[in-house]
Parts: structure tokens; sequence; C-alpha cells
């Protein structure tokens, strides 16, 4: 009859949860919980993905006849460019670090917070003033240079807003460098008693492997930005060659950078992806060690392959047979984690719930994307294929097939523990199959036409081309449907759903150890780590073999 | 809307070789799809949770020799097809044959101008004979574009300042299309232009049919004497400048120490930036001409100079 027996069974509903901490537009604005962050982060990154989404879409229905359709050439220009530069440095770059990476990577290590919990709000303010410039220049006229800006077209000769684009990029990059910072001082410093390196979460060695990239390779895509703003502004002659500058110094500083950030933006998923293949095989992931080399040689041998964009650009012959030769030595590793997550399905106990839908349709399309890559790596496939669809089908592959199913199966598999609550499975499995259809429906038609030379960024085509358009613009419909769903039925799990328990997936990681939603300060004891990561199969071996 | 097509025309030399290592990928993806769909699937169903299998843990040792087994087997495997494309694509680092059909390639937004070596010039549109190497010699008028023939398999940038080169041979007679891939502003997908592949004898013909333009050498001669080169390079100058007959495609000393041969790139260099090459021997009074010249006279009056390469050619 005391007062602790009548304690609830979760200590959550007494000390309250980072959700229930404060309720005004000022807690969450001034917040320095890691949680609260990458609440922050979800709603800004979710807002630019359907940003740059309506700008996809407006492509797709252009490109469904081979005329001028509903878009002028200057709109489609602009429109492609805001898709591109919206999607890769507002969204696909930051989202899962920032959003999945700054909610779970304190808790799986088991500490209380980041290691520099102000930073990381500065970080998302950065973010957002970065986006806010690039919106501005998509309010005030557009900017019709490509993503990739190529000189001296983005430098002298666009009549668009290319500085105020610039210098959101700039400005964003810092909230990306910081980011990197925060996570790499947090892994080194905070982990709880037993958390060695080699019981890390492979979700927590991918952040550290993005974050190396984002803290090394970031500074290079700022300075190049100045530079085009300062030839464009102030006409100091770094690109032009009317000034005695030089257009290819351009595209070396700018793959150096983007080259790189294409791992910033699989490495992450990859992940995610072995934190759900391993929960719902019930199985330890095969090849531990593997994986985590696998991560940080692609981190590494990644800085050294961006001549491979270069390949007609007048690059030497020689150089292009080196940076050939570094780019399929990069796709070794991500074969090793494609053979790693199917053998951890070897002798499992599965079962298919949404994420794991998710994590295996990223498996498929993961391997379709970096199997292209291939083709792009060979060079005579590469001179004729490059600069055309087929290199729009191999990125979209690797980074929407791959990158959002792994980012919508983290979403799906953490859901109840960043709200506290339970979806509706049938669905989320619906919208995960239909994802992947739908994705494939829509991109793998663009691989046809790039061998048959379709050149990228053509708002009007030869008809020769229409039936693959057609088909690809009807997949797209498919894929938009998908997308969308989710929307649905987070919003009513998120109102009306069913309480999540801490553990609903019978998970392991310390993530599932604390209350879902977790308290503020994320655990109630110090955590201790005494086992190996995954440890889905204790003893069983003994019992059945 | 017209049949699905899955592959374009090919008409060059090299598109046989591009299309063996495409197919080649295209096979081993495929072979590599299947195996990890397969295992998946398999896997998928019959370990699924409430069968009654065999699931201990495999022995850590052959854990190990999975994981260092498929990782030399990819790494072979990714070398194979790396030293495949390189040596293919070794064939085409190697210099046009001599004989070659150079052509004058001049790209700005949004056309391309071609010239052929009589003076013959043509707008979006280029006739090639077949079976005889074609050499491009490219340039940009304002930003980078790409000239790119699907059914040839090849595709060179353009990069403003520098100049490309690019050499193919045609296969089969017919008309191909000719894009710019490189987005080079508004009317890029409007930067279109047709390959015209046609037997040598109709190309002969079709020349001849052509409005005798001036002849690019003479009408470069005529630039040389109006823009005032004639008055320092000429044979009565006053000024000392280095003589040019004879010069084309001979090694040059320069006053730094370099060699370098001079071909079409360092006649233009000289022309624009004479303060990059000084040759042996003389002093650096050349004024640049970068503003008063556009593609077109640069064309002619390089043009002029490499006919000079029969006269003179003294030790």
């Amino acid at each position: 009859m005391t007062d602790i027996a009548a304690l609830p069974p979760t200590r959550a509903g007494l000390h309250g949860n980072y959700l229930s901490a404060g309720h005004t537009v000022a807690s969450w604005l001034f917040t320095t919980d890691h949680k609260r962050i990458a609440i922050l982060y979800i709603a800004s990154t979710t807002l630019f993905f359907f940003i740059g989404g309506a700008a996809a879409t407006l492509i797709r229905i252009e490109l469904f006849t081979p005329d001028s359709g509903i878009l002028t050439a200057d709109g489609y220009n602009r429109v492609f460019t805001l898709h591109g530069v919206i999607m890769v440095f507002f969204f696909l770059v930051p989202v899962v670090p920032s959003t999945l990476g700054n909610f779970l990577l304190p808790l799986m290590i088991g500490a209380r917070d980041v290691a520099f919990p102000k930073i990381n709000l500065l970080s998302w303010y950065l973010s957002i003033a970065g986006g806010a410039l690039a919106l501005y220049s998509l309010l005030a006229g557009g900017i019709d240079t490509g993503w990739t800006f190529y000189t001296p077209y983005s430098s002298i000769y666009s009549n668009s807003f290319v500085t105020a684009t610039a210098a959101g990029i700039f400005v964003a990059g810092f909230g990306s460098i910081a980011t990197g910072l925060n996570f790499i001082v947090t892994i080194h410093t905070l982990r709880a008693r037993g958390m060695t390196w080699f019981r890390l979460p492979l979700f927590v060695w991918s952040l550290y492997a993005t974050s190396l990239i984002m803290l090394l390779a970031t500074p290079v895509l700022a300075m190049t930005m100045v530079l085009i703003i300062a030839e464009r502004v102030f006409g100091i002659g770094v690109f032009d060659p009317e000034r005695g500058g030089d257009p290819i110094l351009f595209q070396h500083l700018f793959w150096f950078y983007s080259h790189p950030a294409v791992y910033i933006m699989i490495l992450p998923g990859m992940g995610i992806v072995t934190e759900i293949i391993t929960c719902f095989a019930r199985r330890r992931v095969f090849g531990y060690e593997f994986m985590v080399y696998a991560l940080i040689g692609i981190a590494v041998i990644g800085f050294f392959v961006w001549g491979h964009h270069m390949f007609v650009s007048g690059q030497s012959g020689y150089a292009s047979l080196v940076f050939s030769f570094l780019s399929f030595l990069v796709a070794v590793p991500s074969a090793i984690k494609v053979f790693n997550w199917t053998a951890t399905l070897y002798r499992g106990e599965i079962t298919f719930p949404a994420p794991m839908l998710y994590a295996l349709g990223f498996v498929g399309l993961f391997t379709l994307g970096g199997l292209t890559g291939l083709f792009l790596a060979s060079l005579p496939v590469d001179i004729h294929v490059t600069q055309t669809y087929f290199v729009v089908a191999h990125f979209h592959y690797i980074m929407v097939g791959g990158m959002v199913s792994a980012l919508f199966g983290g979403l799906h598999f953490w859901w109840p523990k960043i709200t506290g609550k339970l979806y509706s499975d049938s669905f989320a499995r619906f919208a995960a199959v239909l994802m992947f259809l739908g994705f494939n429906f829509t991109f793998f038609p663009q691989f046809i036409l790039g061998y048959l030379g379709m050149p990228r960024r053509y708002h009007a085509y030869p008809p020769e081309f229409q039936v693959w358009n057609v088909l690809s613009s009807a997949g797209a419909v498919i894929l938009a449907a998908a997308y969308l769903m989710p929307l649905g039925y987070f919003a009513w799990s998120f109102l009306w759903g069913e309480r999540a328990g801490s553990n609903p997936w019978d998970a392991t990681g310390l993530e599932w150890q604390t209350a879902s939603p977790p308290p503020e300060h994320n655990f109630e004891a110090p955590p201790q780590v005494p086992e190996v990561p995954y440890d889905y199969h204790p003893g069983r071996e003994s019992a059945r073999d | 809307m017209n049949e699905f097509r899955f592959f374009p025309q090919a008409a060059s030399s090299d598109a046989p070789q591009t299309d063996a290592i495409y197919f080649g990928l295209v096979i081993v993806s495929g072979a590599v799809v299947l195996v990890v769909a397969t295992l998946i699937v398999v896997f998928a169903i019959r370990y699924r949770r409430g069968t009654r299998v065999g699931r201990g843990a495999a022995s850590s040792l052959a854990s190990r020799e999975f994981e260092i087994g498929w990782t030399l087997a990819t790494l072979l495997a990714f070398l194979g097809i790396f030293s495949w494309a390189a040596a293919q694509d070794f064939v085409q680092l190697r210099p046009p044959p001599p004989g070659a059909l150079a052509i004058d390639v001049v790209a700005k937004q949004w056309m391309w101008k071609t010239q052929h070596p009589g003076g013959q010039s043509e707008i979006n549109s280029l006739h090639i004979p077949a079976h005889q190497p074609v050499r491009l010699l490219m340039h940009s008028q304002d930003v980078i574009h790409s000239f790119f023939v699907p059914a040839f398999r090849v595709k060179k940038d353009i990069v403003p300042g520098h100049t490309e080169e690019l050499w193919f041979e045609a296969t089969t007679p017919g008309t191909y299309p000719l894009f710019c891939s490189e987005y080079c502003g508004t009317d890029h997908a409007r930067m279109l232009g047709d390959i015209v592949v046609m037997a040598p004898q109709d190309y002969g013909r079709w020349l001849a049919g052509q409005p005798q333009g001036d002849d690019l050498a003479k009408a470069g001669e005529g630039l040389f004497r109006e823009l005032g080169c004639s008055g320092c390079h000429g044979e009565n100058a006053r000024v000392r400048a280095p003589p040019l007959a004879g010069l084309f495609g001979r090694p040059v000393p320069l006053s730094d120490g370099r060699i370098v041969v001079a071909d079409e790139a360092y006649i233009r260099d000289s022309i624009l930036l004479p303060k990059k090459d000084i040759v042996a021997g003389y002093e650096a009074i050349m004024p640049s001409f970068s503003s008063r010249l556009d593609e077109g006279d640069l064309t002619k009056l390089v043009a002029y100079i490499r006919s000079l390469a029969a006269q003179g050619a003294g030790p």
C-alpha cells in the first residue's frame, strides 16, 4: 500500500518526456535537446522534400510530350535546377544525419545529449537561413544553372539568381560542418560504459563515416561557392577563360566535394538498413567488422574518385584511367555490404513489417544503382552515357531508391520511439511496396533512354524518345502516391494511434531500453553495455542446432 | 509515339566495342541481381518466422572465409571489367591517323557551325564521308557545350578557351542526330544538328556542289594583311618576329627552355595570349588579338598559317 507500489509501469509517465517538456513555440525554437532539434529538422526537411517533389512533378508533366508543354524553356531550366538544388543541398545531404541521426545518436551510445547541444541548434538555424536564401531566389525569379553550377555559364552568362543560391548553399554548408564535428566529438567522448568501438551499432558507424566526409569536404564546396560569387559579383577571373580563368578548375573543386557528398547521401541509409534487417531477421549482422571497414573504406576511397565526373571534359586520358580504376575499387566495399545484408537473412526468423519491406527494397534498388555505377566507371561506356538519362537514372537509384527508401524505413522503424505511438502496419506495408514498384516504373525506363542517347536537361526532345518518357511519367504518379501516403497514416497515428511500449519491435540497442517517447535526459540511470550489438539469437544455436 | 526501341543505331568504328562492353556489363549485372534477388527471396521464404528449419549459428571461421572469399572475388571481377574497358579506351586515346579529314567546329549559344577544309561551311549540320577518319577541332564562343552523336558513341565537351579534339570514323551512310549534351542555357534542348554520313564519292559531289565559299586559308590570308600581322611576320617586315612559313607541325624552342609543337592550339594561344609562349631569341612585343577576333576569324587565321606549312620548310 505504499506510493511506490502504485508507480505506473513506465517511468516516463511520471517524469514526462521530451515532447511534454514544453508546449510554447519558444520551447521548440530555443531548445538544445537533440530530440527536439531532430523534430525541427524533420519539419524543415519534410518541407524541402515536398518543394523539391513538386518541382519533380512539373518536370515529369513537361516530359510527357516531346514538344514544349506546360513550361517554357527558361521555366523548365529553373524547375530542374530548383529540384536539384533543394533535393541535394537541403534535403538529401542533411536529412538522415540531422533527423534520425540527431534523435538516435545520443540514445544509441547511451549519452544524455550530443557533445555541443547549442552548436546543434545553431546548425539548424544555419540550415534554415541557407534554405531561406535558396527559397528567396526561387520566389524572386529562380535560378537556371543546374545544381552543378558549371562555369562560365553560372559565373558569367546566367541571368538568374545564382548569387543568392550560392550564398544559401554556403551558409547551409556550415550547418553540415558543425553537425559533422558535433557527431564526431560525441561518438569519441560520450559513449556509455562498455560501449567500445566495436560494440557501436552500425548506424552510429555510418554517421561517423558520414561526419568525416561532411567535416572534410564541405569546406571545399563553401570555398567554391565563394569563388563563383567573387567572379559573378566582383569580376575576379577565376573560372572565366576571357579573364584568364579555367572552367575546368571549377569542375575539379565542385566534384571534389560533390562526389564524397554522394556518399553523405548513402552511408547513413546503409546504417539504417542494417539496424532494420538485423531486428526483423532476429539475427546478428553477418560480418560486423567487415561492415565497419566497408563504411570507412567507402568514405576514404570516395575522396579520390571525383574525376569520373569529367571523363569527357578534356581531362587527361591517363588521369581518366586512374579515376576509372579507383571508381571500380570504391564499388567493392558496397558490394560487400549487399552480400552481408543478404547473408544476415540466412537462418534468421524473419518477419515483414513495413520497416523491413523498405529495407529489403533498399537492398534491391541500391544493388541496381551500384551495378549501373560500374557502367559509368567504364570509360568507353561512360563517354556514351554521361550527360544522358542513364546518369539521371543511376543516381536516382542510389539517392532516391536507396537513401529515401532507407529514410522511410528508418522513420517507420523508430516512429514508435520518437512519438510513442503505433501506426497502421497494413497501410505502411502497402506504401512500401507501392514505393518500390513506382520507383522502378519511374526510373528504369530512364536507363534505356540514356543508352538511346537522350541528353539530360532537355525540356523538348525528339519524338523517338517519347515512349519511355511516358512510362517514366506514369510511374512518377505511383511514386508520388507512395510518398504522400505516410503523411496521412503518420498524422493519424500521432493524434489517435495506440501507445507503443518502450520496445515494440523487441529490438536490441540502447535506444529501445528507455521509454517511448524518451524522457528529456534520455535515460533514468546511466546504461551499461555488456554485449556485442544485434544480440538477437543468444544461446539459441546450442538449443536448436 | 512510336514503337519501343531499346538500342540506338550504331554507325561508327567505336560503336561495336562500346556496345560489347555495355552488353558484357548488362550480363554481369543481370547475373548479380539474379543471384542476390534469388537468395533474398529464398531466405525470406525459408527462414520466415514459424518455419521449422535449422537456425544455428554458422561458425565464425566460415563467416570469415566467406567474407574474404567474396571480397576477393568481387575485387577480381571488377579489376577484370576495368582492364577490359581500359584496353578499349587506350584504343580511343590514340592520336588520329595523319590522313584524317580536319573539320572546324564552333559551338555557341545555341547553334553549331562547321567548316570543311575547302571553306564550305554549314550550320547545325555536318556532312562527312564514310570510312574515312574525321578529326574535329572544336571551339566554344561562350559557355561549355558538348558534341554528342549517340550513333557514333562519342562525346566531347567543348570548353571555352580550350581547343578540343575528337576523332571518329563513320561506317554507315545515313543521317544521325547531333545533340549538345552539356547544359548551356535557355535553348540547350534546341541546340541540335544532323550528321550526314555519305559514301565517299557522294561526299565529293556534295562538296563540289556547295556555294564556292572563300577558301578558309585564302580568307585567312586577307585577314593576316588587314589586321597588320604581315607588318611583323611578313617577308619584308622591319620588326623582328618569328617567320611563319613552314612553322606548322614543327617543334618550336621557347625562351624558357621548353619545346612545343606548333599545332592549332599553339597557334591560337600565340594569337590570343602571345605572352604565354615566347619563342627563343625573340622579344615579347606582340599584342594580344583576343578582343579583335571572333571564333570564325581565328579559325581562318589558323587555317592560313596551317597552309604555310608546305612553304619554305628550311632546316
